[in-house]
């Protein structure tokens, strides 16, 4: 499955299928994130529960330094 | 008059402050200088903004993930966003963290002065209070503005100095007195602010609160600066309460006149 991720266009391992798989993939299961899928935001408690999809747009933001 | 419980803390939304800085969390030289500054300042209040993580590079590490978070409160701003509609997204993603539901509403208008376009930061506070945001928009020194701001609903205003990270300080003291005079919500000079006689001026003005970042991130010795800053906006906060003296084109001797030796 091919996916957008901030930006970035990537190749999803065959067993990441959730938004909680994805974090895990790319290490960020323990960072304080928030998730946006196509543009909705996946609250925390819905990561294991989102599926995701061939051309889905997925950004993943946090807090950093700003005035 | 004041109470004196008023007086001292920052009242925000149903939220209560005992420091009257509130301090951004940009450009320091690095993060253990960061949290000494943010330590001396004894700020309550600390700004973010919101961003994209890097996917190549997870492990980067993060100042607010090494914050003990009970000990302050967020404030994310929506900076870089150029319409409301950005605008609340960026603040719908904060809030979603689960550790914050204050917004600092930044819209940018012109990317030369950093000035914000007020009509799309009207638009988007009016939408963040329709979904319980406490709102505290930054604005240019516009009287009017914060005053219609007010009326719409908004917990605070954050009128500039002058544009974010000149440290040209106040340059229009007489729009930002009005601001203060006419407010009945608090009124946060944001924005360059370059020193701390800057930030003790704006609190001499009434000003309830002093959001900057620069003029500590950027200081010489920002652990020092922090420390001054505080200072100053408590001095500048207890000159205020005070009442200054009225100021007058001739000299009034403070010595008597009477009992010279002839």
């Amino acid at each position: 499955m091919q996916i957008t991720v901030n930006g970035e266009v990537m190749e999803l391992p065959e067993m990441t299928m959730t938004v909680q798989h994805l974090l895990a993939h790319l290490q960020m299961e323990n960072r304080i994130v928030v998730v946006e899928l196509n543009q909705s935001i996946v609250h925390k408690s819905d990561h294991a529960k989102t599926g995701l999809a061939n051309g889905d747009r997925v950004e993943i933001v946090h807090f950093v330094g700003g005035g | 008059m004041m109470n004196s419980d008023e007086s001292k803390s920052l009242c925000i939304g149903p939220y209560r402050f005992q420091s009257r800085l509130l301090l951004g969390t940009g450009k320091y030289p690095n993060f253990d200088i960061q949290r000494k500054a943010v330590e001396v300042s004894e700020a309550n209040i600390l700004t973010f903004a919101v961003r994209r993580m890097n996917v190549y590079d997870p492990a980067q590490p993060n100042f607010l993930e090494l914050l003990d978070l009970n000990r302050y409160t967020l404030l994310p701003n929506t900076a870089g966003a150029e319409n409301a509609e950005e605008a609340v997204r960026i603040a719908r993603l904060a809030k979603a963290s689960g550790l914050c539901d204050m917004i600092k509403v930044e819209v940018i208008g012109d990317w030369k002065t950093l000035l914000p376009d007020p009509i799309e930061t009207y638009k988007a506070c009016e939408l963040l209070l329709q979904e319980d945001f406490i709102v505290l928009p930054y604005i240019s020194d516009d009287v009017i503005l914060a005053k219609r701001l007010e009326k719409l609903g908004v917990h605070a205003v954050m009128p500039g100095a002058s544009p974010i990270g000149s440290g040209l300080g106040l340059v229009n003291s007489l729009h930002l007195s009005f601001i203060i005079e006419q407010s009945e919500i608090p009124v946060i000079v944001d924005a360059g602010i370059g020193t701390p006689g800057d930030a003790a001026k704006a609190m001499e003005l009434g000003a309830d609160g002093v959001l900057l970042n620069t003029a500590v991130a950027g200081a010489g010795d920002p652990v020092k600066m922090a420390a001054a800053m505080k200072l100053a906006i408590e001095a500048g906060r207890m000159g205020y309460e005070a009442g200054r003296i009225p100021m007058k084109r001739c000299a009034t001797a403070s010595s008597p006149l009477e009992g010279m030796i002839r």
